[in-house]
């Protein structure tokens, strides 16, 4: 039997978990990108005045937002051939939190004062400036915070792309694991990767939140 | 005098507004000239508001038109019926009336300047040079031009609403709207405020439409007072006749309970 513990291990199977969090990190940018601006578009045109639009938008969001991201993962991987697993788990972690992030949105269109609405029409702006130069940018800075929490719980959901191939973090140090049966040092040193990006982004988006509060 | 002068800057034909079952205005029917300087008073919810909101699009009206310099501005008949005017054409006229709100409604998210030129440069297709000019002359005609790169949310509410003023005077406007523009201040502050917009009536040919319960201001600046009741004008007359000599029984009282609490009536 190994001992519990060894640095030798440890040392061993850093190389490989670095490479996993470089993914882990990859997937939770590029899914943040995604939902960012997915999750915008998707508030605008729910939005729009004619149901034929709000509705439809309205089923799926509430469809991609009931169903657990594995079994999205895991679906689109078997229905969409000639992508990789890679760019399956952008895309499916992109949209998956874009429902998230629209309601964020949502949320912060919502809280900008019907008095801004009523300055840009005495002052004749046209819609769309409105939206730019006005709305937007009083609405996007208050989903800051939101944006923050869901990168991070988008970052601690990444373990799942292991259901589609793709060697994360997580499944660096299983495959470590199961081939020298020995997973102590793997998944302690995955927890603390976790918790060591983890932890200072929720610090830094509480300040944030206090900040713009 | 040419037949443009005597088309009225604003007209009300039979003006209806209703908020559920609530009829605000049951029909109002009034002109003002332009160049006119019109002051609305009235107890609360007598409509005053309303008329100016409805001016400015902010609501729909439920019947009648409303002409701006003798065009259908909301709502035009056509074939016999009332029809809403389509957005572009409300644009068109929408362009030549301003209004400074109680709570100045400045952009928090852009800086005094920007606030300034931002309809000029979107709307009227200045240049930004040209839209930062206009901006800085009418920054020190309000006696703020070492503000203009201050944000907004660094401002007192007085200076914002000077800002404000100079916000909507930068659009060129042939109407300007001005709803209760010191009732949100400090009274300290109100005297700039009002010293301001003496002077925009003294410079300028604006048409204005004031509320505001400054009766001294509104006897200076305005050549007519419209009471309003229930969303009636109850009596209509030149300041110093309605201020000295109300006709009106209502009038009277509703004058007696403002000035009562303003005794010290700024003269
Ligand atoms: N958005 C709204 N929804 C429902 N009712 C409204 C709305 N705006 C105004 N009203 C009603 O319309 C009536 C006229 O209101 P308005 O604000 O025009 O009065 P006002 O003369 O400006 O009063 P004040 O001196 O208090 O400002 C009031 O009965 C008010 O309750
Ligand atoms: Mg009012």
């Amino acid at each position: 039997m190994n001992d519990i513990w060894s640095w030798q291990r440890a040392a061993d199977v850093l190389p490989l978990l670095l490479e996993g969090f470089r993914i882990t990190v990859l997937a939770t940018v590029v899914g943040m990108a995604i939902a960012s601006v997915l999750g915008l578009l998707v508030a605008l045109v729910r939005r729009a005045p004619s149901r034929w639009v709000t509705l439809p938008v309205g089923f799926l969001v509430e469809f991609i937002r009931s169903t657990p991201l594995v079994v999205q993962l895991v679906f689109v991987y078997l229905l969409v051939p000639g992508l990789s697993s890679l760019t399956i788990g952008f895309l499916v972690l992109g949209v998956h939190y874009a429902t998230y992030m629209s309601e964020v949105y949502r949320a912060g269109i919502d809280a900008v004062p019907r008095g801004q609405w009523e300055a840009a029409t005495a002052l004749n702006l046209p819609r769309a400036r409105t939206w730019r130069a006005v709305v937007l940018p009083q609405a996007i800075r208050k989903t800051l915070p939101g944006l923050g929490n869901y990168a991070i719980s988008m970052f601690k959901e990444t373990p799942f792309l292991f259901a589609i191939g793709v060697v994360e973090m997580f499944t660096a140090a299983q495959q470590y694991g199961s081939s020298n049966y020995a997973y102590t040092e793997a998944i302690t040193m995955v927890g603390i990767l976790f918790l060591a990006a983890s932890y200072p982004t929720s610090v830094l988006v509480r300040r944030l939140e206090t900040r713009l509060a | 005098m040419t037949d443009r002068d005597t088309t009225p800057a604003i007209e009300f034909r039979g003006v209806v507004k209703r908020f559920g079952d609530n009829t605000v205005l049951d029909g109002l029917d009034f002109t003002v000239a332009k160049g006119d300087r019109v002051t609305l008073i009235g107890p609360s919810g007598s409509g005053k508001t309303t008329i100016l909101r409805l001016l400015m699009t902010l609501e729909e009206s439920n019947g009648g038109l409303i002409l701006i310099d003798g065009e259908p501005y909301t709502h035009e008949m056509r074939g016999g019926k009332r029809v809403a005017v389509p957005e572009k054409r409300r644009r068109q006229v929408r362009r030549r009336v301003g209004m400074v709100f109680q709570q100045f409604n400045l952009f928090p998210n852009m800086s005094v300047l920007e606030n300034i030129i931002e309809a000029p440069v979107h709307v009227l297709g200045l240049s930004t040079a040209q839209a930062v000019v206009r901006a800085e002359e009418l920054l020190e005609q309000v006696g703020l031009a070492d503000k203009r790169d201050a944000r907004c949310t660094q401002l007192s509410g007085g200076q914002q609403q000077r800002v404000a003023i100079a916000r909507a005077l930068a659009m060129d406007p042939e109407i300007l709207l001005l709803d209760e523009v010191t009732s949100a201040l400090d009274p300290e502050i109100v005297a700039d405020v009002l010293g301001v917009l003496r002077e925009v009536a003294e410079t300028t040919d604006i048409t204005m439409l004031i509320v505001t319960h400054e009766m001294q201001f509104a006897r200076d600046v305005s050549n007519r007072v419209l009471m309003f009741d229930h969303g009636r004008i109850i009596e209509e007359a030149e300041p110093e006749v309605i201020f000295t000599a109300p006709r009106e029984e209502r009038t009277q009282q509703f004058l007696s309970a403002v000035l009562g609490e303003d005794t010290a009536d700024r003269s």
